[in-house]
């Protein structure tokens, strides 16, 4: 069934792009708890950055890098700034600060760049390839690899390196980390600067296949949210495997079952995600917690 | 009941009662029409300026720049035009309420490129049964012309989307009777139309639509639906979306390998989307590529180097929207529409009214828009509410759109009252 | 607190003759925002689960309304209490789905909910009317009534929100109420004491669900409209705001934030008519650092820094430094790690 290998892997090409979004949903919710809202606009805008050391002549692979350490101290410097007043705040009041986020640094990016929409170029070279009759392209390969890679370097990070053990300390106990000397304060806003350079990261992977416009990623960050709960929030394998689960079965959903057509698309996978739920209420990848009530 | 509620209660039934005593109504309109006085002339508008539509609010801005030009050379007919622009962010509820606003506090004379179907179908009973003049809104929807009789204060501007998909069916028809097409729309009223006019135009061969896709606007890719319109067997395609999933669609196609003869509505045409669809799914992503255009496209640099019109449209963007990307569409179909709607009150003189306006507006016949494609007439009649039917077709060659043959008129095409 | 409800009272009904007509207009919304963001309060505030999905209970709502009223021409006021059944039911059932789901989940199993609208709206369209959306006849005053369309509708709203708050204090007043907060403050204990958290919960979903309906039809009515566009997920959005910059743990902080959602766009257009959202948005997020609990909770702040006796304990409101947390903190879920 040669469509049906074509839609599974426009699914995965697709899904690939969620799943680097979600990772940096992960990061921020294992950080802080809380979704952050601004985390797609924070991507997006990080990746005009990007094409605009582009336009000025910078190699690509350069003004990734570049872009990439900007988004963390962007992030760090945010974190310190905007969050770091309402952090004892009740967890709701850090969302409405994350849609202010969200709200202006759209509306920032539209003022400064405009909305017509453009193209960014690939880090990847463009030659469609072909499989068995099933067409795709480098870029979308690339996506999948390069989110492999971050997830394995976060990975890496959180579990072998004192840096990262801090990091989770002062999330889980941060009265206890306070106690060992942990600058819970600063690990927090390293948290915040991780979840921006992978949000760079992503958004710079996005951008060529949906193209570049201050809207680019609201999009994208509905089924982010989605693949990160359904992979489990606070699980970065989660995150990764949720995108690229999300992304084939809204395309073979779209395509295959006629009533759900592509309007349904969303609802439905967001249906089947509510019921992953309801049966493994933290995702497939998340750790069960007991609460007994 | 407690006595604290009940007394509440008291309070609010007495409120109540005094209310209806007392009573008053909205003062009917005065006799001379308001938002005119002898210096200024008031229209009221809304764009939207945040959420996903945000783009489209250029056309507001280019608007805005146009009014300014004309107000510094003296205004019309020496009244200077204040355009009262808001943002109601792509929502019927926010605009009905700007509206209502316009009108019964700003006291506007008419209501002025209202943007978006929804936004507009919406504040068009309130604006008809109060006899406000609702003119030149800026959406091809084809309600517009073909409601006119039940709503006569109303009329639109652009070419309807119907008559242009009935150019391309027509074309089709011309060139490969034996073709099978495939489409891939925007699925809400703007789409919807557009399959209506295609349908029409193939008339009893609708039977070569193999397969039909939509998207939603909040689909991140249209990957999926390239992939089944290709396994249709389809060798025509007809893009009938927004500009990124329109330039999506060009670059999918040409990385899955497939090469259809492609239509392209006109709303995606702008040479930066093209360029861009160049750049990510190379030439062979757009050459050949069919669509129609009616205005002039603003970063057509080679094209339109000697244009009196472009020459004068750079010249007010340079002047009062300096920071603004010259080459973004939005801004010209901003400014030419508003010469249309300037052109209107200039032929209305000295003694305005909304009357006066609407029958200009419904007999006109402007042949010296600055902005339009050369050829293209702004033409209406009092049967005849689509003010915009002529188009040319062009074809994607290497760096540009090559006009091919004449100017076509779609006025029989376009729905005219049935 | 009763005078300040007979001040409330005394300004809804007198200010429709102090201002503006198209005031008068935008305060019908007002009102709608009002009661709809008074469910988010009771749901989120008091029990403490999130709900990013209330616009889709306001389009339940708005839609029965505008269905009945349009297709099988019926009288507003029998439509809209049977749009405050539908939603009720549907927020039964929405309910006990989020029985099973706390905190982040439950955010996006209801902003699923949210986002999916628009495009069930659309599928449906014999029902809804697709994309084309419908329209609805503008609401004229009934015979011997001396107030014109607008004016009559600003009453009513405002006597049904005026009604549903009411209710909505007598109902969290006594043992349910207490039952919310508790299963919010501690829920093992609630249970132990036999609070039955099945009932409670589902049941304020259910009350918050039949309030976003009624506002919704409130929220349809004025426009003489209704279409998908209306209804997107940026309502919802729009509602949570509302309550928490309103002030999530008082039913005034459901006034304020109704007025805030329906001013602070036209506010920022007034500061920045380019680029509104970026005002706007700075707005939100300097609001939340300087009033973290809200418009309400920040005043009340004041008032209890004036005042050396602890405040009368107030029919709806717990004290404000004590604003119940909405969302089970972290650390008590990943305790078992």
């Amino acid at each position: 069934m040669h469509d049906l290998a074509q839609q599974i892997v426009s699914g995965l090409a697709q899904g690939s792009i969620f799943a680097s979004l979600a990772l940096a949903l992960v990061l921020i919710y294992r950080a802080m708890g809380i979704i952050n809202f601004a985390q797609g606009e924070l991507a997006m805008f990080t990746t005009y950055i990007a094409w605009q050391l582009v336009q000025m002549g910078v190699p690509i692979w350069i003004a990734f890098a570049l872009t990439v350490m900007a988004a963390f101290a962007g992030g760090v410097a945010l974190e310190r700034v905007v969050i770091r007043p309402v952090e004892r705040a009740n967890q709701l009041t850090v969302v409405i600060v994350t849609l202010g986020l969200f709200i202006s640094i759209n509306g920032l990016a539209g003022w400064f760049w405009g909305y017509i929409v453009k193209a960014f170029p690939t880090p990847f070279p463009t030659t469609p390839l072909q499989i068995g009759g099933v067409a795709f392209s480098a870029q979308d390969v690339g996506v999948i690899v390069v989110s492999v890679v971050t997830l394995g370097l976060i990975s890496v990070f959180f579990q072998k390196t004192k840096l990262g053990l801090a990091m989770r300390a002062a999330a889980l106990y941060p009265e206890q980390s306070r106690v060992l000397g942990i600058r819970v304060g600063w690990m927090l806003a390293l948290g915040w600067g991780l979840a921006s350079a992978v949000g760079a990261i992503s958004g710079i992977m996005i951008a060529p296949v949906v193209f570049l416009d201050p809207n680019m990623m609201q999009s994208v960050l509905v089924y982010a949210f989605a693949a990160a709960v359904l992979g489990g929030i606070e699980s970065p394998i989660g995150a990764v495997v949720g995108g690229l689960v999300l992304g084939v079965v809204i395309n073979l959903l779209g395509t295959y079952v006629d009533w759900i057509g592509n309007e349904l698309r969303l609802a439905a996978a967001l249906a089947i995600i509510v019921v992953v739920l309801l049966v493994r209420p933290a995702g497939l990848f998340g750790r069960v917690t007991v609460q007994r009530v | 009941m407690t006595s604290p509620l009940r007394k509440a209660a008291a309070g609010i039934v007495a409120a109540a009662f005094t209310l209806t005593v007392t009573g008053s109504t909205i003062a009917p309109a005065s006799a001379a029409d308001p938002g005119v006085s002898d210096t200024e002339i008031v229209l009221g508008g809304t764009h939207p300026y945040s959420g996903p539509a945000s783009a489209y609010g250029n056309i507001g801005k280019g608007i805005g720049a146009y009014f300014s030009y004309i107000n510094d050379k003296g205004g019309v007919n020496g009244r200077k035009i204040r355009y009262i622009d808001k943002d109601d962010g792509y929502s019927p509820p926010q605009a009905v309420q700007l509206v209502h606003q316009m009108v019964e506090q700003d006291k506007v004379f008419a209501i002025f490129d209202t943007l978006g179907t929804a936004v507009n179908t919406a504040i068009r009973p309130y604006l008809n049964q109060l006899g406000v003049p609702h003119m030149f809104v800026a959406t091809g929807a084809s309600t517009w012309g073909h409601d006119y009789q039940k709503f006569p204060w109303t009329i639109g501007w652009q070419p309807d989307y119907q008559a242009e998909a009935i150019l391309y069916a027509q074309d089709v028809l011309q060139t490969n009777p034996k073709a099978k097409i495939g489409v891939l729309y925007q699925n809400d009223d703007y789409g919807e139309d557009y399959n209506a006019g295609l349908k029409r135009g193939l008339g009893k061969h609708s039977d070569m639509i193999v397969k039909m896709a939509s998207y939603e606007t909040s689909d991140p890719s249209v990957g999926s639906q390239i992939s089944t319109l290709k396994a249709s067997g389809a060798d025509t395609f007809m893009i009938f979306a927004t500009p990124k999933f329109a330039i999506q669609a060009l670059v999918l196609a040409a990385q899955q390998s497939w090469h259809p003869k492609i239509y392209l509505n006109n709303v995606s045409n702008a040479i930066p989307y093209m360029n861009a669809a160049a750049k990510a799914g190379g030439q062979v992503a757009v050459n050949g590529v069919i669509t129609t255009i009616y205005l002039k496209d603003p970063a057509n640099h080679a094209r339109y180097a000697g244009d009196a019109g472009m020459k004068l449209y750079n010249e007010i963007m340079t002047k009062y929207l300096p920071s603004a990307d010259k080459d973004d569409g939005n801004y010209l179909y901003g400014v030419s529409i508003a010469y249309t709607m300037c052109d209107v009150l200039r032929r209305a003189g000295k003694d305005l009214t909304r009357k006066k306006v609407m029958d200009i507006a419904t007999n006109l016949n402007e042949r010296d828009n600055p902005w339009a494609y050369p050829g293209v007439v702004i033409r209406t009649s009092p049967n005849f509410r689509y003010p915009i039917t002529q188009m040319i077709a062009a074809k994607w060659l290497g760096t540009d759109w090559s006009p091919s043959g004449l100017l076509v008129d779609t006025r029989s095409m376009s729905m005219a009252e049935k | 607190m009763l005078t300040r409800v007979a001040i409330a009272v005394a300004v809804i009904a007198i200010v429709p003759w102090v201002v503006p007509s198209f005031l008068v207009f935008d305060l019908i919304y007002v009102a709608s925002y009002a009661i709809a963001i008074l469910g988010l309060i009771i749901l989120t505030g008091m029990n403490g689960q999130i709900s990013l999905g209330h616009g889709a209970f306001m389009a339940l709502g708005g839609y029965v309304v505008a269905v009945l009223a349009h297709t099988a021409g019926w009288p507003y006021w029998l439509c809209v209490p049977l749009a405050a059944v539908a939603s009720g039911l549907a927020g039964l059932l929405i309910g006990l789905v989020a029985l099973r789901l706390a905190g982040v989940y439950l955010a996006l199993a209801t902003f699923s909910l949210a986002v999916a609208t628009p495009s069930f709206l659309k599928h449906y369209k014999s029902i809804t009317g697709g994309f084309g959306g419908m329209s609805l006849q503008p609401v004229q005053a009934p015979a011997g009534v001396p107030l014109d369309g607008q004016h009559w509708l600003y009453y009513v709203a405002w006597a049904v929100a005026g009604i549903l708050f009411l209710l909505s204090a007598l109902l969290v007043r006594g043992q349910f109420g207490r039952a919310l907060r508790a299963l919010l403050d501690n829920p093992i204990a609630a249970v132990s004491f036999g609070v039955n958290p099945y009932f409670y919960k589902t049941a304020a979903f259910g009350w918050s669900a039949v309030l976003a309906g009624i506002a919704g039809g409130f929220y349809a009515i004025p426009t003489a409209y209704v279409s998908p566009d209306t209804f997107t997920s940026a309502l919802s959005i729009t509602l949570l705001i509302g309550a928490v910059l309103g002030g999530i743990s008082t039913f005034w902080g459901a006034l304020v934030g109704g007025i805030v959602v329906e001013f602070l766009p036209l506010v920022a257009q007034q500061i920045n008519a380019a680029a509104p959202s970026v005002v706007y948005g700075v707005a939100l997020i300097l609001v939340m650092m300087f009033l973290p609990d809200g418009i309400v909770g920040g005043l009340l702040r004041l008032v209890h820094r004036f005042r050396r006796a602890p405040p009368q304990p107030v029919l709806e409101s717990s004290t404000p430094s004590a604003a119940p947390v909405a969302v089970p903190s972290r650390a008590s879920s990943a305790v078992e790690e």
